[in-house]
């Protein structure tokens, strides 16, 4: 019991440090929203990812110049019943930084 | 009367008599093949043998024509391919409109003919992505390779002049039995300029590798040693923190089962050649098959109802041992061409296949390739080409 709340508060500092990073696209690959497809969709060189709808609405705001703060801030705007997004737009950052998508600049 | 006996201004579903329209996908894949001109003469070329016999080349409205049509029905990778698309004085054109469509766009070249000027104006004008492709990390071989003595050179600074551009660098090493045995230093040139994906391709045989196919395919120890020395480098380069990928590509005559080839007939893959016969992959020119033309008809028409899209959808046209095959869902059978070329029927299941009745002749080509016959290469030219016309 004790090592999970520990493991919780040491995850939630952790969270607290990372929301400032700004993050930016690789050159590598590029947003669109891709009309025959019906969602987000990142392109790299000869190759195509369909996003979900809710890592398509977390990458449009990826910008260069947003942190991530600002992007969960702007998605709780936009979802307002979605609940908190804080931990799930995390989760989300470190899966496309680890997928090379996007680094914090 | 266009050559393929459609009018294509008439709306209704046409199609040949003996195949009606089969289920598709999206052409996702836009391979524009926009001219056979090239200065190099590489014997493994994919073009076909007769391209001297090609016709007159698609103009840039026509090219736009095909752009914006192949968006519309749902392209979003597209290839610039040749040939040397360089060549071509109309590309950066090109290159603006596919931008302005929302293409990913996709420079193939040998980068011959490329110079920061021109990198700098495709840059500006939205291309994406420049593959420069090699013949061999070592500058003789690469030279005799290319058929041209200053080739590597000029590969190697513009491979570096890309870089520098910000461009993401994909590096194109097709390999063969006269360059495999140095793919450590391959793979190390690679790293030096900094690319971000290796394609460490052994080569396909079709076109002109197939005429070249005993002189080209390596023999399977070498092959395993490469694949052996291209795993070592990958986990040394992660454990580096290099995030290099690098993509090695075994010949399928070594497999005993066929590739899925184009993720099946006409389902993603779109090629349009330089003189606008439209292809479900860019071999398929050499099948028996008639083939429709941009010039005479809208890509919509071409993708879903024409005859030579439809003939091999899906799997009614299977032969056994495809058709009764639980594997034809995954690989379709394999690959139309190569079933021609080698057994003289497209419709035959790819004799890469071990269940193939056909399959000795993959396996007798890998015995040519522990003792090949020493015999010249046949290099790709137009001198070379015009002797494949004639015999025609």
């Amino acid at each position: 019991m004790m090592t999970d709340l520990l493991t919780q508060e040491l995850g939630m500092n952790a969270l607290l440090a990372d929301v400032q990073r700004i993050p930016a696209f690789n050159s590598m690959f590029r947003l669109q929203w891709e009309k025959a497809q019906d969602s987000y969709v990142l392109l790299y060189p000869e190759g195509m990812i369909k996003l979900n709808p809710s890592a398509g609405e977390i990458l449009a705001r990826v910008d260069g110049q947003q942190s991530q703060a600002a992007i969960t801030a702007a998605l709780q705007q936009a979802f307002p019943d979605a609940g908190s997004l804080a931990c799930d737009v995390h989760e989300f950052m470190e899966v496309a930084c680890e997928q090379n998508w996007i680094r914090f600049i | 009367m266009s050559r393929t006996g459609f009018d294509s201004s008439s709306l209704a579903p046409v199609c040949e008599p003996d195949v009606a329209p089969r289920p598709a996908g999206q052409p996702l894949w836009l391979l524009a093949e926009l001219t056979y001109k090239c200065p190099l003469q590489c014997p493994y070329c994919s073009n076909p043998l007769d391209f001297s016999s090609s016709g007159q080349e698609l103009n840039t409205g026509q090219w736009v024509k095909v752009l914006r049509e192949a968006r519309d029905m749902g392209a979003a990778q597209l290839g610039f391919s040749g040939g040397e698309p360089l060549s071509r004085p109309d590309l950066n054109e090109l290159i603006q409109e596919a931008r302005h469509l929302g293409y990913y766009s996709n420079l193939i070249t040998s980068g011959i003919g490329l110079n920061e000027r021109k990198l700098e104006q495709f840059r500006a004008s939205g291309l994406d992505h420049i593959q420069v492709s090699f013949q061999a990390s070592d500058e003789a071989v690469n030279n005799m390779l290319a058929g041209s003595a200053k080739a590597f050179e000029q590969k190697l600074k513009m491979a570096r002049a890309v870089k520098a551009s910000g461009y993401p660098m994909v590096l194109n090493f097709v390999t063969h039995r006269h360059n495999i045995d140095r793919i450590d230093r391959i793979i190390e040139l690679c790293v030096e300029l900094g690319a971000d994906y290796v394609e460490l391709a052994t080569c396909q045989y079709y076109g002109w590798a197939f005429e070249n196919r005993e002189q080209l395919m390596p023999s399977r120890a070498q092959l395993e040693r490469a694949e052996r020395i291209t795993n070592e480098y990958r986990a040394k380069l992660e454990a580096a923190g290099n995030p290099i990928k690098l993509i090695f590509v075994t010949p399928d005559y070594y497999e005993e089962r066929p590739k899925g080839c184009m993720n099946g007939w006409g389902q993603i893959f779109l090629t349009v050649t330089p003189d606008g016969t439209a292809l479900p992959c860019h071999s398929a020119r050499q099948l028996p098959v008639q083939f429709p033309n941009v010039k005479d008809r809208s890509l919509e028409d071409i993708w879903y109802r024409s005859f030579g899209f439809n003939k091999y959808r899906g799997d009614d046209w299977m032969k056994e041992p495809c058709r009764s095959c639980d594997e034809k869902a995954r690989d379709f059978g394999g690959c139309r061409c190569q079933a021609y070329m080698l057994t003289g029927d497209a419709a035959n299941a790819d004799p890469v296949c071990s269940k193939s009745q056909h399959h000795h002749k993959v396996v007798q080509a890998r015995s040519e390739a522990e003792a090949p016959a020493v015999a010249p290469m046949t290099f790709r030219n137009e001198r070379n080409s015009r002797v494949f016309c004639r015999s025609d």
